[in-house]
């Protein structure tokens, strides 16, 4: 079986192999997975994830996932959420069992957390979280300043509450929507003293107000520093056809496969890295759209994906209509 | 194989003069790193791998605070965050290389080339007198083809003085002399006095005065690879061994070593007297004597080294002289150990 991308052998990810060693439910759609890695492996430092290489119906695709923590050098713990509306990974990692193999990637990191600030916030919305555990653990043992929102709809759909209750104290306020506490812009950083750094891993629509926001309070864009996954949008993904006139393809994309996949699967010959919406390279022109483009990426600019003539097929969705869609064959 | 230096410690990277405007690549315990300034002066160190094509940083060029990569212009900023990409509109958000603990303290540049979570600038090792306005003296670096233990281990036996630097500093006393080594949590000394005895060509020179001497030295290793050595020479009967060491000379000789790869290493060294303080010549007589001793040990080191190699299947033969050697390996093994098996050291979340 090929992967789905390029990207295995001698690129950014150096691939290993690792065995399902543990398996446990912590809340009704976030399952906890220890993976053993064949060989040691350097931990990664707060904010590292592994990628893994999953089954998806047939393919392998490629995921990322942030390391929680580490036991050993060897077997990282991660949390992934089912998606019954995702894109198939998570439902194929949810089916994993104890003693399953997995090919995995050594340990990178995403962010790279800059211990030496003036103050750190962390910015988590639901299942982000898990890329802001290892920074606020490895926060909170340095001391110094420090904050943790937690954004979820209710409490039992938060994954590590009780934990980081028990690390942070009053540092982590929690942000029910359940209980009327939502988390706004540019409040939850208004106390962030100036040259502070904030981290943020949620929704994109989550990631993207908090970005405009910090950027019209005039702070740094460097400072605000984000994990992506390109696991949610603007609106619920749905099936939808694309057509590629130069090829004479036309495929049904269902509401739990990429773009990228559905065109691999009907032969278009891609090319795609990060498969999380931020590298660019699986990105294609956009003849025509019916209705509207759930833009998922990290990499268009906000004026691109206002024009809507080019769209990141690994992530993101077309609603409400057909989508017409050239080819890197041409 | 597991590495043979601990990683979750300090390790010298530059002395402090040599980090100036430009920047400076050097392998720290396995970690390539291009070190810079800020404009404040703070000490930078990056990983020297440009995140987007793995060229080495320390190619490209350093503007005002950031450093430009020398292949697409990728520029990072100190904290290792990618700020500008070419021929696209944002910037993607994972870009960075990763930014290593440093701190400047007495005259270097330490890096931590561990787990940044755990780099405490308090456990710095003590090499104080580097920079202290009291002692002034010469200082070196090597990059060395051995492995940092055995400088390590040369330093903390200093029987092979007589055998390797008898032009110098070493005389049949310090072979003949007793020894004491103790060992405290992850420091060792070792303590020689050599009573009554006439005294080597060095320091006969720098005391100046005729006469039969006591000489002494008193090794203190700080783990995993700092070796400070209290040495000199005082008339016989004028009580140095009891304290008063005010009709002698006293020198402190500080090394520090870094290991780069498994066989090779950086040496930092340095020799400061509290005396004659502003002789620039005497400094600079000391720094070319120092010459003929350090190539001294650069010959046996690198030979050793070779012969390791050519030997997989030998171990070495630990004699009593070895003592301080011996406690020494076993701290570093075990600061070794501790980060290869424990938990996450920053503890399990639950």
């Amino acid at each position: 079986m090929t992967p789905a991308t390029r990207a295995v052998p001698g690129r950014r990810s150096r691939w290993t192999g690792a065995t399902v060693a543990a398996v446990e439910g912590l809340t009704r759609d976030v399952r906890r997975l220890e993976l053993q890695f064949d060989e040691a492996v350097e931990r990664s430092a707060p904010g590292g994830h592994v990628d893994v290489l999953i089954d998806v119906r047939g393919r392998l695709e490629r995921r990322s996932y942030s390391v929680v923590e580490w036991r050993g050098t060897g077997r990282a713990v991660i949390a992934v959420k089912q998606l019954t509306a995702g894109r198939g990974g998570s439902v194929a990692m949810h089916a994993l069992v104890p003693g399953d193999r997995l090919t995995v990637s050594r340990p990178e990191h995403l962010v790279g957390l800059t211990l030496d600030a003036p103050a750190h916030l962390l910015v988590a919305g639901g299942i982000g979280i898990t890329a802001l555990v290892g920074m606020a653990r490895a926060l909170a043992v340095r001391g110094g300043p420090l904050r943790l929102l937690y954004a979820v709809r209710t409490r039992e759909e938060a994954p590590f509450l009780d934990q980081l209750r028990d690390l942070l104290g009053p540092r982590l306020e929690l942000h029910c929507s359940a209980e009327g506490r939502r988390l706004t812009f540019p409040a939850a950083f208004a106390d962030l003293p100036p040259g502070g750094l904030a981290y943020v891993c949620g929704p994109l629509l989550m990631q993207e107000a908090m970005r405009v926001a910090w950027e019209e309070s005039g702070r740094e864009p460097r400072h605000l520093r984000s994990e992506t996954f390109g696991s949610s949008g603007s609106f619920p993904e749905e099936a939808f056809t694309v057509r590629v006139p130069r090829l004479g393809v036309e495929i049904d994309v269902p509401s739990d496969r990429s773009v990228l996949a559905a065109l691999q699967d009907a032969g278009v010959e891609m090319i795609a890295e990060c498969e999380r919406g931020e590298c660019g390279l699986c990105v294609l022109p956009v003849l025509a759209a019916e209705g509207l483009l759930d833009h998922r990426d990290v990499f268009l600019s906000a004026r691109q994906k206002q024009a809507g003539d080019v769209f990141c097929t690994c992530v993101s969705r077309a609603v409400g209509g057909a989508l017409t869609l050239d080819t890197f064959d041409r | 194989m597991a590495a043979s230096f601990p990683l979750d410690t300090w390790y010298a990277a530059a002395w402090s003069h040599a980090l100036g405007a430009e920047l400076l690549a050097r392998e720290i315990a396995g970690l390539r790193v291009v070190l810079y300034r800020r404009a404040d002066g703070r000490p930078v160190a990056l990983d020297d791998a440009c995140w987007h094509r793995l060229l080495p940083l320390s190619m490209g060029r350093l503007d005002g605070e950031d450093v430009v990569c020398g292949y697409h212009g990728l520029r990072f900023d100190p904290d290792g965050r990618c700020v500008f990409m070419p021929s696209q509109e944002t910037v993607n958000p994972s870009a960075h290389v990763p930014a290593r603990p440093v701190v400047e303290r007495h005259g270097l540049v330490w890096l931590w080339p561990g787990d940044p979570a755990l780099a405490d600038p308090a456990t710095v090792p003590d090499f104080g007198l580097a920079d202290h306005p009291g002692w002034v003296g010469p200082d070196r670096e090597y990059a060395l083809a051995c492995g940092f233990q055995l400088v390590v281990d040369n330093l903390l036996d200093l029987t092979h003085e007589t055998f390797v630097h008898a032009s110098s500093i070493g005389n049949a006393a310090v072979a003949e002399a007793p020894f004491e080594t103790t060992h405290r949590g992850t420091e060792v000394s070792l303590t020689r006095w050599m009573t009554d005895i006439d005294p080597p060509p060095f320091f006969a020179a720098h005391l100046g005065r005729p006469g039969r001497v006591d000489r002494w030295q008193i090794i203190r290793y700080q783990a995993p690879a700092t070796v400070t050595i209290d040495v000199g020479v005082a008339l016989t009967g004028t009580g140095a061994p009891q304290g008063d060491r005010s009709q002698g000379i006293t020198m402190q000789v500080m090394h520090t070593v870094t290991p780069s790869t498994e066989g090779t290493c950086r040496f930092f060294w340095k020799l400061v007297r509290d005396y004659s303080l502003d002789d620039p010549s005497l400094t600079r007589r000391l720094f070319e004597d120092s010459e003929t001793v350090l190539a001294e040990d650069k010959r046996i080191l690198e030979a050793q080294q070779r012969a390791l190699e050519a030997h997989p299947d030998r171990a070495f033969y630990d004699l009593n002289i070895d003592a301080a050697a011996v406690w020494s390996r076993r701290i570093a093994e075990e600061m070794i150990a501790a980060e290869a098996d424990g938990p996450a050291p920053t503890g399990p979340l639950a």
